[in-house]
């Protein structure tokens, strides 16, 4: 009794009825505005009975994401979708895409373009938006092929590893010692690309006075990897170049050199965003470094929906279909469709791009 | 305290004054009342509210399918909801059940993957929940450390040791049966099946905390440990049972997700313990401990879950959700906190009321 009595008000919950009431109207008046922005953006594909697209990434608010996802919504607009969407979670982990999937499933969205976090955790609630009717594009990153139509692949792997090897060939005039600074020691991309790089670093006779003497991994962590950058400088003094097939790897690696007095002696390449790398180019530390252009994996994603749902490919082996600007783009083995060679961006043409 | 310090000390008078309305009007509400306007109530109220308006303002919510989907959401939340309405009306809590239930999915992917029997797998991921439990009722009830410390330890404990067990892998090859299993629907309803179980889970907790002497025992520890271990209620037992059944569900929470998402990885369900605890408190259970229902809980979770589902359905991003989700939460948490103070005025202004009427 004496419990209840301290506690228990005698008075009545007024306070909290009113507030609650408060929480209700914020709540209308959140989803008021919610309703509205989606009678907008939907009003026009109702009208002309139209096509949407929605794009899921990985997670919101990426650099990278965001240049991708750039090239997606002209892609999308070129290709003649009524409206297109960004949806997406805000970390990127495995499960979180489910429930926006779902939505969209339940939107009635006519292709959904992901970049799957995890390639099995969605592949249910992608089956359930393609028994909808739904066509399914994953980019960047694939799902399990059973669950998607088509995947838009940045590039080949092999090529990734040539031109990097090439491009430090030319820049140490074909012979010396090189060494690779990774990322972590078992990521999946940079493995395979570096197997590339040995195997043709041991063939190709063009190659034969290149020795590669270390493998470093800085774990895309920028101070690991200056830190291992700084160690491969003191453990080889003969060192003629460096590969950095990642994008924290070689822009720490050239803040490192461009600070010391190996810069401009010691050349290195690999794969980096312009908006990064530009400041070491134009100060002579790196001559020339490649990477994809992440529009256009956007770009040709948003013309593959707009095939797969007008029925003019099917994600078959030797479908072909015409992604705007960019030409005609065929579908190889296993659905996938590769946006093309890598950019090498140099003093020229870094500052045609910003990404 | 000013009632009982003015009859102890001063004469006669300023009681008989006092006692007379204090008998004519009953003390809080009685009877249906008391159940219609109380706190858990009123989150009914919003939710249904909330409902009818989504239905009708939000193309496509009202359907079958927002039902299936919305309740797959929600279902982790709503499992671990439960035990962790019981830890919080004690006065405790418990954040590692994420943690638990993502050591639970790895330890299941480890042992499928390895070759092992599927229920032979899942019998010893819930064993292994419960025995994280049983870590955490040791420390807290036998050792008496507190809860907060100790459960943000094994927050960090428990997902290293997932991490440790499955690495950056992920396992997903488990039987397409089950796996379809859980995300089937009963029949045309858009109901999941397993929402059976949920609500086998949920009518369980319900039972102990409102109609169990251990129940009634929780709300007593809530307002004060020391005094309900005067009337007879092991407390620490009561705790170390609260956080086995808590690892218990955490556990079948950490399965579910698993085999829902059909991918074991030591990240799974991270973050879900604030999600959990804000849809409690939503729900009016008092974080101080001593206040609280299941019903008012179970609606707190569906209207988080509702909430999240028709923004995002209406392609709000995720921003203004969470933000949402953030002022909901602060201002269920303010509101009794208003309520309190305006009763305390209330009640000020009428005992000094009193003494001048007395005076004249």
């Amino acid at each position: 009794m004496m419990l209840n009595r301290k506690n228990k008000g005698r008075t009545g919950r007024l306070g909290s009825m009113v507030a609650i009431t408060a929480v209700a109207a914020l709540a209308l008046t959140a989803c008021n505005s919610g309703s509205a922005s989606s009678t907008d953006t939907s009003s026009p594909s109702a009208g002309g009975g139209d096509q949407k697209i929605t794009f899921i990434p990985k997670q919101l608010n990426n650099p990278y994401t965001d240049v991708v996802l750039g090239g997606g919504k002209k892609g999308a607009t070129e290709a003649g979708f009524a409206s297109s969407q960004v949806v997406g979670p805000l970390e990127a982990s495995a499960s979180s895409q489910v429930s926006f999937i779902n939505a969209e499933t339940q939107a009635g969205t006519n292709v959904i373009a992901i970049a799957a976090n995890d390639p099995d955790a969605v592949c249910t609630a992608l089956g359930e938006a393609r028994s909808a009717g739904a066509k399914i594009v994953a980019f960047d990153s694939d799902t399990n092929p059973d669950c998607r139509d088509i995947f838009i692949s940045q590039v080949v792997a092999k090529d990734v590893a040539l031109i990097q090897t090439k491009l430090i060939s030319e820049q140490i005039g074909g012979s010396g010692e090189i060494a690779i600074l990774s990322a972590t020691a078992n990521a999946t991309n940079q493995n395979e690309w570096i197997k590339y790089m040995e195997e043709e670093l041991a063939s190709n006779p063009a190659y034969k006075d290149i020795k590669l003497v270390a493998k470093v991994y800085g774990d895309d962590n920028d101070t690991k990897s200056f830190q291992e950058a700084q160690g491969l400088m003191q453990a080889h003094p003969n060192l003629k170049g460096i590969i950095s097939p990642t994008t924290v790897g070689i822009a720490a690696t050239a803040r490192y050199l461009s600070t010391s007095a190996y810069k401009g002696k010691v050349a290195l390449t690999g794969l980096g965003l312009p908006n990064e790398m530009r400041p070491f180019v134009k100060d002579g530390t790196v001559k020339e470094f490649a990477l994809w252009d992440p529009a256009q994996l956007g770009y040709v994603a948003a013309f593959a929906g707009k095939a797969l749902k007008d029925g003019k490919i099917t994600g078959a082996e030797g479908d072909t279909f015409t992604a705007g600007e960019l030409g005609e783009r065929k579908v190889e083995k296993g659905g996938l469709v590769i946006v093309g060679p890598p950019t090498v961006f140099n003093a020229e043409n870094i500052d045609k791009y910003n990404f | 305290m000013s009632e009982t310090t003015s009859t102890t000390s001063t004469a006669p008078a300023p009681v008989a004054d006092n006692t007379k309305p204090l008998a004519s009007e009953p003390k809080g509400r009685t009877g249906a009342a008391r159940i219609l306007m109380g706190r858990d109530a009123v989150t009914i109220y919003a939710l249904v509210a909330f409902l009818i308006y989504a239905a009708i303002a939000i193309p496509r919510f009202a359907s079958p399918v927002t039902t299936g989907f919305l309740l797959l959401d929600v279902i982790p939340v709503l499992l671990i909801a439960m035990p962790m309405t019981l830890i919080i009306i004690t006065g405790e809590i418990d954040l590692s059940v994420a943690s638990t239930a993502g050591l639970t999915s790895a330890l299941m992917g480890v042992l499928w993957a390895g070759g092992t029997d599927i229920w032979l797998a899942l019998a010893i991921s819930l064993l292994a929940g419960i025995a994280a439990g049983m870590f955490n009722g040791f420390l807290i009830a036998v050792l008496g450390l507190p809860s907060l410390a100790v459960t943000i330890g094994t927050l960090a404990l428990f997902r290293g040791l997932a991490l440790v067990i499955i690495g950056d892998n992920a396992v997903a090859n488990f039987p397409k049966a089950l796996t379809a299993f859980f995300t089937s629907k009963i029949g045309g309803t858009g109901i999941p099946t397993v929402m059976i179980g949920v609500v086998v889970v949920m009518v369980f907790f319900g039972v102990l905390l409102h109609f169990t002497p251990f129940g009634r025992g929780l709300y007593a520890m809530g307002y004060s440990k020391e005094a309900a271990s005067f009337v007879g209620i092991n407390v620490a037992r009561s705790k170390f049972w609260l956080y086995v059944g808590s690892g218990a569900v955490s556990a079948l929470a950490g399965i579910y997700w698993t085999l829902r998402y059909t991918s074991a990885r030591s990240d799974n369900a991270s973050g879900l313990e604030l999600a959990v605890i804000a849809a409690v408190l939503l729900g009016g259970v008092s974080i101080f401990g001593g206040k609280g229902s299941i019903p008012g809980v179970i609606a707190g979770v569906l209207l988080i879950g509702t909430l999240n589902y028709a923004l995002r359905l209406a392609r709000v991003s995720d921003v203004v959700l969470i933000t949402v989700t953030g002022l909901l939460l602060i201002l269920s948490v303010v509101a009794p906190s208003i309520g309190s103070a305006i009763r305390q005025w209330r009640h000020t202004r009428r005992v000094r009321r009193s003494f001048t009427r007395k005076a004249t």
